[in-house]
């Protein structure tokens, strides 16, 4: 999988309640969800957001609430992968299992809002297009790897159970 | 091995597993609520699959916008109904039957040590309180889990928090999480397990207990725990469904190792520690009352599942009888549970909240999450005995929460202003 997209970069612990605030939670309509996507941390987010851009944030991304609201929020915004330091575990295990790509850099300081990426997810590569650079990725550990690669947890599950 | 090292082992079919580990786990059971419940439900139903995993193993609690307060809350609560009666799912708790599904479950003898517990509901690792391993995943984990029973987990290393000394008083469990949480910060046990022990945990009444587990998740834990002893077995013991002969003796037996490995120790005094108050916008900002006495509040509120049991109820009547609620300060009172909510009305707790002037609600998660009941205009501030002070978290963007314990909570409601529960004479 490659993506190429635009920087927005969010600082350290955003949580769950800035991704999609829990006043739009009595919906799982992904272009509702989309729409609020960053809302109350960058109010004009899902407005200037185009297909493919990608979020670059510090540590504890995804911090809080264990809604999967926030990843089908990102996901409908056009977002097409999130970069952070580290992200919050549950943020994490639902972006695996419901086919979000995210990547871990352990330091995000080189990365400027409007950069260029691109990103190679199966090379585990990311490339700086404006600053001609490219960044160190954490590999995903192979159980993980095999989920990404059967398009998430309930496809995982049903090929398992196929074979069981 | 630690203690969840043993609970996770015990649920895989490995000889062994060490931190890291990734394992498939059986799941004893499942819970989602009406938020996130309705996302797993209808990635059950396209998968095709007919019957889930075991339907006493799943528990479905419409608590977080219910009493439905809105249309769209009403349809979300009305497909967790309709599943439950399809697959006849036993643990299904109706509207006035119900409570905020984290001190509902322990309440209804659905959890017990050594129990495998996940909930698509990031404060699912409150059941740790009781020995169990429990931990918050998210709708997709819990269709998946409605399929096969398991779960996908990696093993998680283990971090010790020990605790000792005299408690102060007015200082509860949630002084002691929030102290600790400012201590090691809002990611300082990311992916890890916090393990709660020592002399004054062990003396610790179970609601305290609760409190200190389900905050777990706010310093990035996967889980908290405390080794079951006494006090869980008599908890146990008028809850349990089930209460085998061994019982008792099986629980006690379930504890971490002495040679155990943690990634780090940690020791506190707690002879040193006021009660706590963590300023906006998180729950790491935590700092002794006394710095906090110039905040005015316009609404304090007391329940959730971090501290809406009876105790929570019992110490901040401690401080309101007899007393007013501040004529510029909203006090709503929320019992977590319809059964917390009628003992309240027994022990006349009820009528010394509504004599104070405060709101006394049916269970609802509510304001907590900015829902409903409750709700912060622009600039407003409160006070709560909830678990997340995020920005925007009670209602406008621009309102603020400061996390307390409940007998500050109702100190505050009084005073109109941050206050130490002993101000209120």
């Amino acid at each position: 999988m490659k993506f190429k997209g635009k920087v927005w970069k969010f600082g350290d612990n955003i949580n769950t309640d800035e991704i999609i605030p829990a006043r739009f939670l009595n919906t799982q309509d992904p272009q509702e969800l989309g729409a609020h996507c960053m809302e109350d941390i960058d109010a004009g987010f899902s407005k200037k957001v185009s297909k493919g851009d990608i979020i670059v944030a510090g540590k504890n991304f995804g911090c809080g609430s264990s809604r999967e609201h926030a990843q089908i929020a990102i996901k409908a915004s056009g977002v097409s992968c999130v970069i952070a330091e580290s992200f919050a575990r549950i943020f994490y295990r639902n972006s695996i299992n419901m086919g979000l790509p995210i990547i871990e850099i352990d330091d995000i300081s080189q990365i400027k809002e409007g950069d260029y990426l691109e990103v190679e997810l199966d090379k585990g590569e990311v490339l700086n297009l404006s600053e001609d650079k490219h960044y160190n990725v954490q590999v995903f550990p192979k159980f993980i790897q095999d989920i990404i690669k059967k398009g998430g947890l309930l496809k995982w599950v049903r090929r398992k159970r196929g074979k069981g | 091995m630690t203690i969840t090292e043993k609970i996770l082992l015990a649920h895989t079919d490995k000889k062994s597993i060490s931190p890291d580990d990734f394992i498939y786990a059986k799941v004893d059971m499942a819970l989602g609520n009406d938020i996130t419940a309705p996302i797993a439900i209808k990635e059950f139903e396209s998968t095709g699959v007919k019957r889930v995993f075991a339907r006493k193993k799943i528990a479905l609690v419409p608590d977080h916008f219910t009493p439905a307060k809105d249309q769209k809350s009403a349809d979300q609560a009305k497909l967790l109904k309709k599943f439950a009666d399809k697959h006849r799912i036993e643990n299904y708790f109706e509207v006035g039957r119900m409570g905020v599904e984290h001190a509902l479950l322990p309440e209804q003898g659905l959890v017990m040590p050594g129990d495998l517990i996940i909930g698509a509901d990031s404060h699912t690792c409150t059941y740790g309180a009781l020995g169990a391993f429990s931990t918050g995943v998210g709708s997709t984990d819990l269709a998946a889990c409605f399929i096969t029973g398991c779960v996908w987990l990696k093993v998680p290393i283990s971090m010790k928090f020990v605790y000792y000394g005299k408690l102060a008083p007015w200082v509860s469990g949630k002084d002691l999480i929030l102290y600790t949480i400012g201590d090691i910060g809002v990611s300082g046990a990311l992916y890890k397990a916090m393990e709660f022990t020592g002399p004054v945990i062990h003396d610790l009444p179970m609601d305290d207990r609760f409190s200190m587990c389900n905050m777990a998740i706010e310093a990035g834990a996967k889980s908290g725990i405390i080794e079951p002893d006494g006090i869980a077995v008599k908890y146990l013991r008028l809850v349990a469904r089930r209460w085998p002969l061994t019982a008792r003796k099986k629980i006690l037996e379930l504890k971490s190792d002495k040679d155990a490995i943690y990634s780090e120790v940690r020791e506190y005094d707690v002879s040193k520690i006021e009660p706590q108050v963590s300023a906006p916008h998180l729950p790491s900002n935590a700092g002794p009352v006394s710095k906090f006495k110039n905040v005015k509040i316009d609404q304090s509120v007391i329940g959730s599942c971090t501290n809406g049991r009876i105790s929570d109820l019992r110490l901040a009547c401690k401080v309101l009888k007899n007393k007013k609620v501040h004529k510029n300060v909203r006090l709503i009172v929320i019992p977590a549970t319809q059964k917390i909510y009628q003992q309240s009305i027994k022990e006349g707790l009820a009528e010394i909240f509504l004599k104070a002037g405060a709101v006394f609600s049916t269970p609802t998660c509510g304001p907590c999450l900015g829902g409903h009941v409750g709700i912060l205009a622009e600039g407003e501030r409160a006070i709560a005995t909830t678990n997340r002070n995020f920005r925007g978290r009670m209602g406008h963007i621009d309102s603020e929460v400061y996390l307390a314990n409940p007998a500050v909570a109702a100190a505050s409601a009084v005073k109109g202003r941050i206050a130490h529960p002993d101000e209120v004479k």
